[in-house]
C-alpha cells in the first residue's frame, strides 16, 4: 500500500462555496478542528452570486491536505473543490507594504520596485506605500529586499488561483479518484 | 395554502412521515407547540429535560432507521440538546433537532434566552440552519431531513426564529426528497473483488454502516458465500447474529479473544462501514501490518484517515455488497473458519463467568422477550452487555459509541420502545443513571415498559478498572457513596423496583422484571448489587497491538 509523503509543503485548495453568512466560519472551524493552520486564505463573491471563491494555502503533509480536502468536500456549502497544481495554474497575491522613505533611502527604493515591478501608489514626504503582484514566492523576495529599509506595515492578500486553459473548478466531476 | 410559519413546520414534519417527537416547550417555541396541539397528528413526548429528548430521538432513530426529531427552545432548551446531538453524531444517526430563537427584532442583542444554536453545534451537526424568513421555512426543513438522511447519516439542527412562526406564507406540500445513493466504482469493486478471491484468510469487520444501509442481509450472504468469519465493532453489534457461527463477537479494546486471534491470523481485513476508531484499532500504523486492507464505507473522508486501505470502495453499503456479491464464486475457505471456529469455543469454555454482573447480563439475554431492543449507557455494564448480550437482529442494540455518552441510555431507551412499539431492556450503571435518572418519570408518566438493569457498583467501575491498571490503585473521585435507596427511588417515581443481590435472586428476579414489562404498563428497574471490583476483560490497553490482549487484570 502507497504510503502518503510525510514532508510537509504549501498546498493549496481552491473550492466554489456559497456565497452567504457563516460559510466562514463552517470552514475555517474545521480547519480548528482538526488542528491545522490556515496559512493564507482569500475569498470573494464570484462572477455566479451564489457562490464565493475560496483560495486556502496549508502548510502540512499530503495525509492533511486529502483530510482536510475530503472533510470540506462533506460540507454542504462546499460545492466544489480541489487541490490546485502549481504546473497546470496561474498564482497571483498583492502586497501592500509601507515603508519609510526619506530623501536619501527614496531613490534607492524606487531602483528596486523597478527591478520587481512594483508600484508605488502612495508617497508622503517620509513614507510611500508600494504595490506588487505576483506568485507568493517574488513577494517574499521582494520583502526581503525591501526589508532592510524597514517595514511600518503591510498587507498580503493571500494567494488566488485559477487553472490554465478551459478547465474550471465548477467544471470539474469530483476531486475523488484523483488523490 | 397561506399559513403561519408554525403550521408550515408541523406540516413538513408530516410531508417527511413523522409521527413521533421528543421535546420540551418554553417562550420561543410556543407557536410551534401551538400548532402542535391543534394539528393534533402527531405524538408528542414531554420527557424531564432536553437531553432525554435528543437522546429519545436517537434511540428512535437507530431501532426505526427513521429520522428522529426533538423540539426545544431556545438559550437553555438549545444547550440542553447539545450533547445528544454529539452523540448522534459521532454515531452517525439520522436526526433533526429543531430549536426556537428570539424574534428578529431581539437577535443579536443578548435577549433573555438567546444564544447562537448554530454557532454553538456547527462542529456536532452535518449541517444548520438559522430561519429568519417564513419564505424558507419549508425548504429549510425538507432539506434538514434530506441532509439528515442521507449519505453518512448525521444530525442537522434548525434554529427558527419566533416572528417566522408566526408570519404567514404560501404553503405548498412536497413529497419528501428520495436519496439515491450514487453507484460504485467498477473499477474499485473489480479491485476489491479480486482482492477477495486471493485471500487465504479473510476477516470481515462489521460496524454501524451495515446497519445503517440495512445491508445485514447481503453481509450474511458475503460471509457465507466466502466462508468468512466476522467480527463486528460496538455500532455494528446486531448486524450478524451472536449466534450465527460465522460471528466471532467484537473486536476492539473490550472485544473478543477468538475476534483478536482472527485478526492476528488474517491475511485480509474487510472493513465494511467502519472506521477504525481507536477502540478498535488501538494502533492505527500496527492494526493491519503486513495485511490486505479492504475498506468499503460511504464517507469517503474515512478511508485513509485512521488506517490505510489498499483497496477502497466508496459507497453505500448496500450499493457496493450488491455490485460486489454476483462477482463473487463460492469459496471454500473451511480451514480457516474452522481454525475461527475452535478459537471461539475454546474461549467459551475458559471464559470467566464467576462474577455477578455476567451472570445477570447472561441470563437477561436468554430471559428476555426475543428481539426487543437493547440498550446500554457507557462504562463497563456496556461492555459486559456488548460482550454476553446476545443480539440477533440489525436495529436492536443502542449504545453510545463515538462519544460515549454516560446517562445516554435513559432517553435512548424511550426513544427504542417508541420506535418499536415494544418493551426494551436498558443495562445502566449506577454512574450513568444518576446523569439522567429524572427521565425514569418520563417513563412512568408514558407508560414505556423498560426494564432497567441497573448494575449498582457504588463506583464509576470503567474508571476504577483503569486506575488500578494505570494509577496505582487511586481511587481519585471514582467512589460515589451515594447512600439512594435505588428501590424507593422508583417506587416513589410511580416505576416498579425491585433487587438482585446474589446470584440466586438472579432467575426470579429477572423473571418478575420482565414479565413485568410484558404487561406494557410502565418501567421497572432493578437494582443489581455487583461488587465495584469486578472488571472487563478481555482488553487490549491503548494503543497496543491485538497480541498483547490482557486476559487477567494486570495492575500496576
Amino acid at each position: 500500500m502507497a504510503e502518503y509523503k510525510k514532508d510537509p509543503k504549501k498546498n493549496t485548495i481552491a473550492a466554489l462555496v456559497s456565497n452567504k453568512s457563516g460559510v466562514l466560519t463552517r470552514i475555517s472551524g474545521l480547519f480548528a478542528r482538526r488542528g491545522y493552520n490556515i496559512e493564507s486564505l482569500s475569498v470573494c463573491a464570484t462572477e455566479d452570486p451564489e457562490l464565493s471563491r475560496m483560495t486556502i494555502v496549508l502548510i502540512g503533509d499530503e495525509y492533511m491536505l486529502y483530510q482536510m480536502i475530503k472533510q470540506m468536500d462533506k460540507l454542504d456549502d462546499v460545492k466544489k473543490i480541489g487541490c490546485a497544481d502549481e504546473l497546470d495554474c496561474v498564482y497571483r497575491e498583492l502586497l501592500l507594504v509601507k515603508v519609510p522613505a526619506t530623501a536619501e533611502t527614496r531613490s534607492q527604493i524606487v531602483e528596486i520596485k523597478e527591478i520587481y515591478k512594483a508600484k508605488v501608489v502612495d508617497l508622503s514626504p517620509d513614507t510611500m506605500i508600494l504595490e506588487l503582484t505576483g506568485i507568493p514566492t517574488k513577494l517574499d523576495a521582494f520583502l526581503k529586499v525591501i526589508e532592510p529599509y524597514g517595514i511600518i506595515e503591510m498587507q498580503r492578500t493571500g494567494v488566488t488561483v485559477l487553472a490554465r486553459g478551459r478547465h474550471t473548478l465548477k467544471d470539474r466531476d469530483c476531486y475523488g479518484d484523483n488523490i | 395554502m397561506k399559513m403561519k410559519g408554525a403550521e408550515i413546520l408541523i406540516n413538513c414534519l408530516l410531508e417527511q412521515g413523522v409521527d413521533t417527537i421528543f421535546g420540551y416547550p418554553g417562550g420561543t417555541v410556543l407557536d410551534i407547540y401551538d400548532a402542535l396541539y391543534r394539528n393534533g397528528k402527531i405524538n408528542h413526548i414531554l420527557t424531564a429535560h432536553e437531553q432525554g429528548a435528543a437522546h429519545a430521538a436517537d434511540g428512535y432513530a437507530r431501532v426505526t432507521g427513521k429520522t428522529g426529531v426533538c423540539f426545544a427552545t431556545s438559550g437553555p432548551g438549545a444547550t440542553n440538546l447539545v450533547t445528544g446531538i454529539a452523540t448522534a453524531y459521532m454515531d452517525s444517526i439520522p436526526m433533526v433537532a429543531i430549536t426556537g430563537n428570539v424574534g428578529l427584532s431581539l437577535l443579536g442583542r443578548d435577549s433573555f434566552q438567546e444564544i447562537d444554536i448554530c454557532g454553538i453545534t456547527m462542529p456536532i451537526t452535518k449541517h444548520n440552519f438559522i430561519v429568519k424568513d417564513v419564505k424558507d421555512l419549508a425548504e429549510t426543513v425538507r432539506k434538514a431531513f434530506y441532509l439528515a438522511g442521507s449519505g453518512r447519516k448525521g444530525p442537522v439542527l434548525v434554529d427558527i426564529l419566533k416572528n417566522v412562526q408566526n408570519d404567514e406564507c404560501e404553503y405548498t406540500p412536497a413529497k419528501p426528497e428520495v436519496y439515491k445513493p450514487l453507484p460504485v466504482s467498477k473499477q474499485k469493486v473489480a479491485a476489491a473483488t479480486e482482492a477477495i478471491k486471493q485471500s487465504k484468510k479473510p476477516l470481515i469487520i462489521a460496524g454501524g454502516g451495515i446497519i445503517s444501509a440495512n445491508a445485514s442481509p447481503l453481509l450474511k450472504k458475503l460471509y457465507e458465500s466466502q466462508d468468512c468469519p466476522v467480527a463486528y465493532t460496538l455500532m455494528g453489534k446486531g448486524c450478524v447474529p451472536d449466534s450465527d457461527p460465522h460471528c466471532l463477537g467484537m473486536i476492539g479494546m473490550h472485544g473478543t479473544v477468538a475476534a483478536a486471534k482472527a485478526l492476528t491470523q488474517a491475511d485480509t481485513i474487510i472493513a465494511l462501514g467502519t472506521r477504525f476508531s481507536d477502540r478498535v484499532a488501538l494502533n492505527r500504523d500496527m492494526f493491519a501490518k503486513n495485511k490486505t486492507v479492504i475498506h468499503i464505507d460511504i464517507d469517503n473522508a474515512e478511508i485513509d484517515k485512521n488506517v490505510r486501505s489498499d483497496i477502497h470502495v466508496m459507497g453505500d453499503l448496500y450499493e457496493a455488497l450488491t455490485t460486489i456479491l454476483p462477482e463473487l464464486e463460492r469459496a471454500d475457505r473451511h480451514e480457516w473458519l474452522g481454525f475461527c471456529k475452535k478459537n471461539k469455543d475454546e474461549e467459551k469454555l475458559k471464559k470467566d463467568t464467576n462474577f455477578l454482573a455476567y451472570k445477570i447480563i447472561s441470563t437477561a439475554s436468554e430471559m428476555a422477550p426475543k428481539d426487543i431492543p437493547v440498550v446500554t449507557d457507557v462504562g463497563q455494564h456496556q461492555m459486559w452487555t456488548a460482550q454476553h448480550f446476545h443480539v440477533n437482529k440489525p436495529r436492536l442494540f443502542c449504545s453510545s459509541g463515538g462519544l460515549g455518552t454516560m446517562g445516554y441510555g435513559m432517553g435512548a431507551a424511550i426513544g427504542a420502545c417508541f420506535g418499536t412499539g415494544k418493551p426494551a431492556v436498558l443495562v445502566t450503571g449506577d454512574g450513568c443513571f444518576n446523569m439522567n435518572m429524572n427521565e425514569l418519570s418520563t417513563a412512568v408518566t408514558q407508560g414505556t415498559p423498560i426494564a432497567i438493569l441497573l448494575m449498582d457498583n457504588g463506583v464509576l467501575g470503567m474508571v476504577r478498572q483503569w486506575q488500578k491498571i494505570f494509577y496505582g490503585r487511586r481511587f481519585s473521585q471514582t467512589t460515589l457513596e451515594k447512600k439512594t435507596d435505588y428501590v424507593k427511588f422508583a417506587e416513589s417515581f410511580g416505576a416498579k423496583g425491585l433487587r438482585i443481590e446474589n446470584e440466586s435472586q438472579v432467575q426470579g428476579v429477572l423473571k418478575e422484571a420482565f414479565d413485568y414489562i410484558a404487561k406494557g404498563e410502565g418501567p421497572v428497574l432493578v437494582d443489581c448489587r455487583i461488587s465495584p471490583d469486578e472488571n472487563v476483560l478481555p482488553m487490549i490497553k491503548p494503543g497496543m497491538t491485538y497480541d498483547t490482549q490482557l486476559l487477567k487484570m494486570e495492575e500496576n
